[in-house]
């Protein structure tokens, strides 16, 4: 039913000579190899290393580090379904076995005839449509165990992916696509973002201004990196600036993988080019001709929508030679497409996968703005923050410092999903509090709220007070709201799970401690742990968090210190005391039952002889 | 006053080589000191094979690779205070734990056997059958160290630990206080 | 910046530094020993075993990548600092399969010197994970057992720099992160006895191991056996 693979040897050949055998467009090129032979198989790993200068290593290294790389054959419908927890809450089980019912495979398989393949796959940023599933380049949102068992039906009998998401998928725009698979859900619209925004406004208005001019009005606009660190996005771009270098770089991190999270999808849906002004306005203010739009590999289905926002900028001469007429003032962007690897939103490992690299985070310093991409000073900010520089270019630093509190100026996007009548984003000035917001989003039985999504912290009721911004919580953005009725150890769980899963390896404190994490939280869970054990999360956290060479691993004990903070009962109640000195994580049943089996005997030591 | 009662001491080898035992003699001369304070409870030493009173210190030699090391090693821990892992397979699971790491297959303890008494060019077996005495021990799936099974309130490392690595330790336990070893004694083999 | 010498702290001692040294750098020529396992003499920083972390200006940084700066009151030798690094090493040993009696390192392992020198004597409370990676004997002069392996990195930044070679790597990410070979097996590579990839002193564990040279030096007669390791660093200060 479906054509015969491509020879990898050959598409390898093809997708190398389309990026001029450029070593540090790997990522592409395996992107490729993937997309068309649906897995990298060792003849392609061959010919890249070949043609690229590399060895076969280094590739299969690159290769093996991307979830949505594959080193073993994958089907020709290459089937993800979203495993986070907000799924799994709302149905996940049930689409799941609908899926392998309907496809006759299990989590993990692929069909005998090599047609489909079905796996699990972390946050997509569909947490206000959950469950959703990635099927190719398409999404499925809101998921129910009918439309898989349709979906995986009409998939067998031969329709494409994107028959699924509209029978007349191909005489719709790329927008309209989008828009046919995702709805935005904007609950709230403010000043800024998600309101009236006109179009070329603040690049207009920059482009009267020297580059110094604009990194002073970013600067006193009080603008503050969006993705989670909060980090003066005028200082980072000032520095870039001052760096003496032959080539500088602007990055979009549109890698927005932290689970709960999902403002950037609906700003490159529906802001795409107020984002495109906010990355030009940057290269205007630090003399970069280059720019990345780095996009999250589970967002692909954006990509050929972004891909005609930047044709028709460049046509509108907003992009590419003498922008807007203005002489000297060369810019333009390629798209840089992410693979399924959550650590590639750190800004160093983000750099080392646009150079076709594994995502490893890079030492600092030197920082990116010193040496960044290929080496050149490089700024990398967020969606988010470089739409709101577009903005304030427009309406003047004044008025957007105006907004927010004290140390965090402006409106944010909340992505708010969970356990709430209507999850959906909403852009509010920084200073709201988690009860305001939980109230907008009709969240009356919140019992706990993951704020800042697992590298964040779970706080309780009697915090709901508090207020969202970088002077109390601080967060990305991703707001989970969890009712009474949900298990926070299972929760806790799965963010380790999810820890373990997107650490990199790179440095033995996140590689090592996070999984021995997880299995100090099973042992909670299974009820074999005691009060020792209690400090035993508490230093294993801490030395985890101090020692740890990026974000992930100074963050990934989060969701076990918060939850120890804000609701210690739930720990406390599964805490048996053992006085008897046995460990009782150790099983001696299950631990002779193979030998059992071979003797073909009871054990005369622990089992009862009811034979007498 | 009466004289302050001796320490008791229990001692066993579960899946060692008894070479932790051999080190325990290493303490030579000084035995004989230590004998003034310390009278041997159930030990091989003495071949007292059950306890007869609650000892203060338990010394396990060899980590538990079958039921019979699980059962004897929790009999140690109700009957002593203070239970001392001595040696490397008593801490780690050692030598008998290099079977954990070579199994690769889906039946791991059923191919050990296998090959240890039926397919292994080394054995002679016309019957090929794999041995199943009643009073054989069931083997674990893996071999555990010694702190998985129980606690383990101090750890003597070697293999074997010296002599007077053992009787520093056991002096300063005596004497109520443990500080640690010398890092400069500390061997693993 | 200018090439002018400066001074820094270690635990109170003055050290002097030049611009573009590393903290460890600086110590290391001062005779202040600095505990590692990744780094190595002669090969690029990497920053990932995180046994090296020190406290500079109150901050843990890794002594091996971060600059040495003018002022900077660096702690090293600290029990909290000796609990994390002890830790690491603890993970490091539980992560793989390290059964010290049965290696042929004993006594020249870096990581089991370091356990000594760190008193990793305690009962761990970390599990053993246990892993059952395939020993690769394929070659004819060299073995590698990756259950050994402790991911420092240190053959694979001295196959691609010295030995201008590749022919280790890493493949993986996570805890699945592992060095493999750029071939089938080692066999189906150019390594080569006379790499400094493979020679005795860049792998520090029994991960690499020369075939036919086991046991040469009995144990009890190794490097580690008579001296604690960073001694000969610190021997430089008297």
């Amino acid at each position: 039913m479906h054509a015969q693979a491509e020879l990898p040897d050959q598409v390898a050949d093809e997708a190398c000579a389309r990026v001029g055998n450029d070593r540090h467009r790997l990522l592409d090129v395996l992107l490729t190899v993937q997309h068309r032979c649906r897995w990298i198989a060792p003849a392609a790993i061959d010919r890249i290393a070949a043609r690229l200068g590399l060895t076969a290593l280094a590739v299969r290294g690159v290769a093996s580090f991307y979830s949505f790389l594959s080193l073993e054959p994958r089907g020709h419908i290459t089937i993800r379904l979203c495993d986070d927890i907000i799924d799994r809450h709302a149905g996940y089980d049930g689409v799941l076995a609908a899926f392998e019912d309907a496809l006759g495979i299990r989590l993990g398989g692929i069909s005998a005839d090599g047609a489909v393949s079905l796996d699990a796959t972390p946050c997509i940023g569909l947490c206000d449509q959950a469950p959703a599933a990635m099927v190719n380049d398409v999404v499925l949102a809101g998921l129910t165990p009918e439309r898989a068992r349709d979906a995986a039906r009409a998939l067998k009998a031969g329709a494409r992916p994107e028959d699924l998401v509209s029978p007349v998928f191909d005489s719709l725009s790329a927008h309209e696509r989008v828009r046919a698979a995702v709805a935005n859900n904007i609950r709230l619209s403010g000043d800024v973002l998600l309101g009236e925004v006109p179009r070329e406004a603040g690049l207009r208005r920059a482009l009267a201004l020297t580059p110094e001019q604009i990194i002073a009005a970013i600067t006193a606009s009080g603008l503050r990196g969006c993705g989670g660190a909060g980090f003066p996005a005028g200082r980072k771009w000032e520095a870039a600036a001052r760096e003496a270098a032959a080539r500088r770089f602007i990055i979009c991190n549109a890698d927005e993988g932290e689970p709960g999270t999902f403002k950037d999808r609906v700003l490159l849906t529906e802001r795409p080019h107020l984002l495109i002004e906010g990355m030009t306005i940057a290269a205007r203010a630090v003399g970069a001709r280059e720019g990345i739009l780095y996009l999250r590999g589970e967002y692909a289905y954006l990509r050929d929508h972004l891909e005609a926002v930047l044709a028709e900028r460049r046509a509108a001469g907003l992009l590419g030679v003498g922008i807007l007429g203005t002489p000297g003032f060369d810019f333009d962007i390629r798209l840089q497409l992410g693979a399924g690897a959550y650590i590639c939103g750190e800004e160093g490992a983000l750099i080392s996968s646009c150079e076709g690299l594994r995502g490893e985070p890079k030492t600092r310093p030197p920082f990116p703005v010193q040496r960044g991409y290929l080496g050149f000073p490089t700024v990398v900010n967020s969606v988010e923050t470089l739409c709101h520089a577009a903005r304030i270019l427009d309406r003047g630093p004044e008025w957007f410092f105006a907004m927010g509190t004290p140390g965090s100026h402006g409106t944010k996007l909340f992505s708010v999903s969970g356990d709430c009548r209507a999850p959906g984003i909403y852009e509010l000035p920084y200073g709201v509090s988690v009860q305001e917001l939980l109230h907008l989003a009709g969240a009356e039985d919140a019992a706990a709220v993951q704020v800042g999504g697992p590298s964040g912290v779970m706080i309780g009721r009697d915090s709901f007070h508090r207020q969202l911004s970088f002077d109390d919580l601080a967060t990305g953005g991703a707001i989970i709201v969890f009712s009474g009725a949900r298990n926070i150890l299972e929760i806790v769980d799965y963010y380790l799970s999810f820890f373990v899963h997107e650490s990199c390896g790179y440095c033995t404190p996140c590689r090592v401690g996070n999984v021995f994490l997880r299995e100090a939280i099973a042992k909670f869970r299974n009820g074999h742990a005691n009060a020792e054990d209690v400090a035993y999360l508490r230093s294993l956290s801490a030395t985890i968090i101090e020692t740890s060479r990026c974000g992930l691993g100074t963050t990934s004990p989060n969701p076990v210190l918060s939850t120890l903070a804000h609701f210690p009962l739930v720990y406390s109640v599964v805490t048996k005391p053992s006085d008897d000195g046995l460990q009782a994580t150790f099983d001696i049943q299950s631990a002779i039952e193979n030998a059992r089996g071979i003797a073909k005997r009871r054990s005369f030591v622990f089992d009862r002889d009811f034979s007498q | 006053m009466s004289a302050p009662r001796k320490a008791r001491v229990a001692t066993v080898s579960l899946a060692g080589c008894f070479g932790c035992h051999m080190a325990l003699l290493d303490i030579d001369l000084r035995l004989v000191e230590l004998l003034k304070h310390v009278e041997f409870d159930r030990s091989p030493l003495n071949d007292l094979k059950h306890f007869t009173r609650h000892c203060d210190i338990g010394i396990i030699e060899g980590g538990c690779c079958n039921e019979e090391n699980v059962h004897v090693l929790q009999d140690f821990r109700r009957n002593c205070d203070v239970l001392i892992a001595l040696g490397q397979c008593a801490i780690t699971g050692g030598l008998p734990a290099m079977r954990n790491a070579i199994m690769h297959s889906d039946d791991p303890l059923r191919e050990c056997l296998e090959e240890a008494y039926v397919l292994s060019p080394y054995v002679t077996n016309p019957t090929h059958v794999i041995p199943n005495d009643p009073a054989l021990p069931l083997l674990l799936d893996k071999v555990y160290p010694c702190s998985a099974v129980v606690k383990i309130d101090h750890q003597i490392p070697g293999c074997a630990p010296s002599g007077d690595i053992i009787y520093e330790t056991l002096v300063q336990l005596l004497a109520g206080r443990f500080d640690g070893f010398d890092p400069h004694t500390i061997h693993f083999d | 910046m200018t090439d002018a010498a400066f001074t820094l702290t270690i635990d109170g001692t003055v050290v002097a530094a030049k611009p573009g040294q590393t903290i460890m750098e600086a110590a290391d020529a001062a005779g202040i020993y600095i505990p590692r396992l990744c780094d190595h003499q002669g090969l690029r920083h990497q920053g990932g075993c995180r046994v090296c972390t020190v406290k500079a200006a109150g901050r843990s940084v890794a002594a091996c990548t971060q600059p040495a700066a003018p002022g900077l009151a660096v702690e090293n030798e600290t029990p909290h600092l000796h609990a994390l690094r002890r830790d690491l090493v603890e993970m490091l040993f539980h992560e793989g399969n390290h059964l010290c009696p049965i290696c042929e390192a004993s006594g020249n392992c870096e990581l089991q010197a370091m356990a000594y020198r760190l008193g990793m004597i305690e009962p761990s409370k970390f599990p053993y994970l246990e892993p059952t990676r395939p020993v690769d004997a394929s070659h004819p002069d060299i073995a590698l057992d990756t259950n050994r392996c402790i991911s420092c990195g240190r053959c694979i930044r001295a196959s691609e720099d010295v030995d201008g070679k590749g022919v280790f790597g890493y493949v993986g990410r996570g805890i699945h992160r592992r060095v493999a070979v750029d071939g089938a097996d080692l066999a189906h590579t150019d390594a080569a006895l006379s790499d400094h990839a493979v020679s005795a002193d860049v792998c520090p564990v029994g991960c690499i191991i020369r075939k036919r040279e086991g046991f040469r030096v009995p144990i009890g007669e190794r490097d580690f056996d008579h001296h604690l390791i960073g001694e000969t660093i610190a021997e430089k200060r008297r």
